[in-house]
């Protein structure tokens, strides 16, 4: 295991706020593992702990087989490290920095070029720019440069693509995925619940609270009912025809449709045609989909409220 | 242009921003109807926040024509100022303030008299189901009731467009629907939205959206049409072949 953590807790101020709450999960040498959630989900503070910059308040947890606490220098000197706001020297230029960078972990941008000359060429052109005028995509380029530079064991990355549009988005999960066949662990969190089906293993994570780990086709797959996608000429009406129906058991809006489930064990088809029967929707059409990990997100989320309750 | 005008919220003819050399927004041309929810999209740096500053009255152009609620941006910015509402991900609400004290703020900011705040900051509250944390600070709520409030503060003086600049950014997919729900909501009033995002399953709750490329308005039209032209089922797919054209970024 490259990664582990034992019924970590964390909380702040005085413990009134349950950052990270008995999570436990481990990332394997060469996988992707991907921490999915929402802001103030606790990734974050998971990310603090494991490079040793934060103490939780019970619990363990190691990296590289190195524990947190007793071994938290050799920890520093083996873990590539993107924090969520981008942290760069703003008025060094793109050279500067990653020389420095260099320098403080012992080494030098030649001895591990290799693995960063696919990333760092693209970003060459720029190498005299100060790195706060970098647009968003070469900023987290750079990012990822400094922190592989002293060749990691392991990649903690924090929303690397939180804010950075579609193109840059998909150009770095094509980096990431180069990265891991070079056998560097890498645990990288998410917002965007697209890029879950991108990792070999998710924990999704709301409130502090782990809601599963597995493989990300493997909790599509357990999604515990049908789900549907509908669509109407007036969506807005539609869906709030639809919430307030008995026989619907959840209804949101999903894209261009909304996805839903039903209540109990009736023939489908028999309650859509009901459904039509008494709102009359306008160009009504109505479909099985296969769930994505947005909607196990959601369904995970409206049971653990449930539990809470 | 003469007599749709009332039927537009926003009219841009060639508006065009330029920093030196730099075009930053290059003659775009597009208008939004009233009470439409408009998606105007594009890649970091295609130019999208310089035409909202303009268009929201804090910028002058360098070229080209723009009217916003029925003003004109070179010479009403005042006027356009005290007819839109403003939201962004980033700075919406005082964190050291309460709930009740940021609405009571934003109304007096926005010129209503003292019964109007009183009346409908408790008809807000009521409906946020905020009614035991209208004394809290609002640095101690949740991000996506932040998100809810701070939206319906933006509209709290009945503006004719609200502009909403990446409003659901990180927020838990539950939460993010509800905040759509306050959008559709406000577009049934009568209230233009003018929205930006980078979650491409937005785009398709607009009515149109259009796609900003290194400072030009390269696509715009109804989320069904733009999925027909480009060939294609998703959004996503969509904004992928236009951004990818960007020489800029």
């Amino acid at each position: 295991m490259d990664v582990q953590l034992n019924n970590i807790v964390k909380t702040y101020n005085n413990g009134q706020v349950k950052a990270v709450n008995d999570v436990s999960f481990a990332v394997q040498k060469g996988e992707l593992f991907g921490l999915i959630g929402p802001d103030g989900a606790g990734k974050t503070s998971i990310f603090r702990i494991l490079t040793t910059l934060l103490l939780p308040d019970s619990g363990t947890a190691s990296v590289n087989g190195l524990d947190i606490i007793e071994n938290y220098e050799e920890i520093r000197k083996c873990v590539g490290y993107m924090p969520g706001r981008f942290s760069l020297y703003q008025d060094l230029t793109v050279e500067e920095n990653l020389t420095f960078f260099a320098t403080v972990f012992n080494t030098t941008i030649q001895e591990n070029y290799d693995l960063i000359k696919d990333i760092y060429d693209q970003i060459k052109p720029f190498s005299n720019r100060p790195a706060g005028k970098l647009s968003g995509g070469m900023k987290q380029k750079l990012a990822l440069c400094c922190a592989l530079i002293h060749k990691p064991k392991v990649l903690l990355l924090d929303e690397p693509t939180t804010g950075v549009d579609v193109v840059s988005r998909k150009e770095f999960w094509d980096m990431l995925k180069r990265l891991k066949a070079q056998d560097i662990s890498i645990l990288v969190s998410t917002p965007y619940m697209d890029e879950a089906s991108l990792c070999d293993r998710i924990a999704l994570i709301q409130n502090g609270n782990i809601m599963s780990v597995d493989t990300p086709q493997n909790i599509i797959d357990s999604f515990p009912s049908r789900l549907y996608a509908a669509k109407a000429r007036d969506m807005y009406q539609l869906l709030k025809d639809f919430r307030a129906d008995p026989s619907v058991n959840n209804c949101y809006a999903f894209g261009e449709y909304l996805h839903m489930t039903l209540n109990g064990d009736m023939n489908s088809d028999i309650v859509f045609q009901e459904l039509q029967g008494k709102y009359q929707p306008q160009d009504f059409e109505v479909k099985r989909i296969t769930p994505t990990i947005e909607d196990c997100f959601i369904r995970q989320m409206r049971e653990t409220e449930k539990y809470l309750n | 242009m003469k007599n749709t005008i009332s039927d537009k919220a926003i009219i841009c003819k060639n508006l065009t921003k330029r920093f030196g050399d730099f075009k930053a927004v290059d003659q775009i041309t597009f208008d939004v109807d009233r009470g439409e929810i408009f998606g105007f999209l594009g890649a970091n740096g295609a130019g999208k926040t310089t035409a909202m500053r303009i268009l929201c009255g804090l910028s002058h152009p360098t070229s080209g024509e723009a009217n916003v609620a029925g003003f004109d941006v070179y010479k009403q910015r005042e006027k356009i100022k005290a007819n839109i509402g403003y939201m962004s991900q980033k700075f919406s609400l005082y964190e050291n303030l309460t709930v009740l004290e940021n609405i009571e703020f934003y109304g007096g900011v926005y010129g209503l008299s003292r019964s109007e705040i009183r009346t409908r900051s408790e008809k807000l509250i009521a409906t946020l189901g905020l009614t035991n944390e209208a004394k809290k600070l609002v640095g101690e709520l949740p991000l996506g009731w932040k998100q809810k409030l701070a939206f319906s503060v933006a509209i709290f003086h009945r503006p004719k467009i609200v502009f909403l600049d990446e409003p659901t950014g990180g927020v838990d997919p539950v939460t993010r629907r509800q905040f759509w729900d306050l959008i559709y909501e406000a577009a049934a009033d009568g209230i233009t939205v003018f929205v930006t995002t980078h979650y491409m399953d937005e785009a398709e709750y607009c009515n149109r959206i259009s796609v900003m490329v290194d400072g030009r308005v390269e696509a715009l039209d109804s989320p069904r049409n733009l999925k027909k032209e480009f060939n294609t089922h998703s959004m996503d797919e969509v904004f992928y072949q236009l951004a990818r054209k960007a020489k800029r970024s």
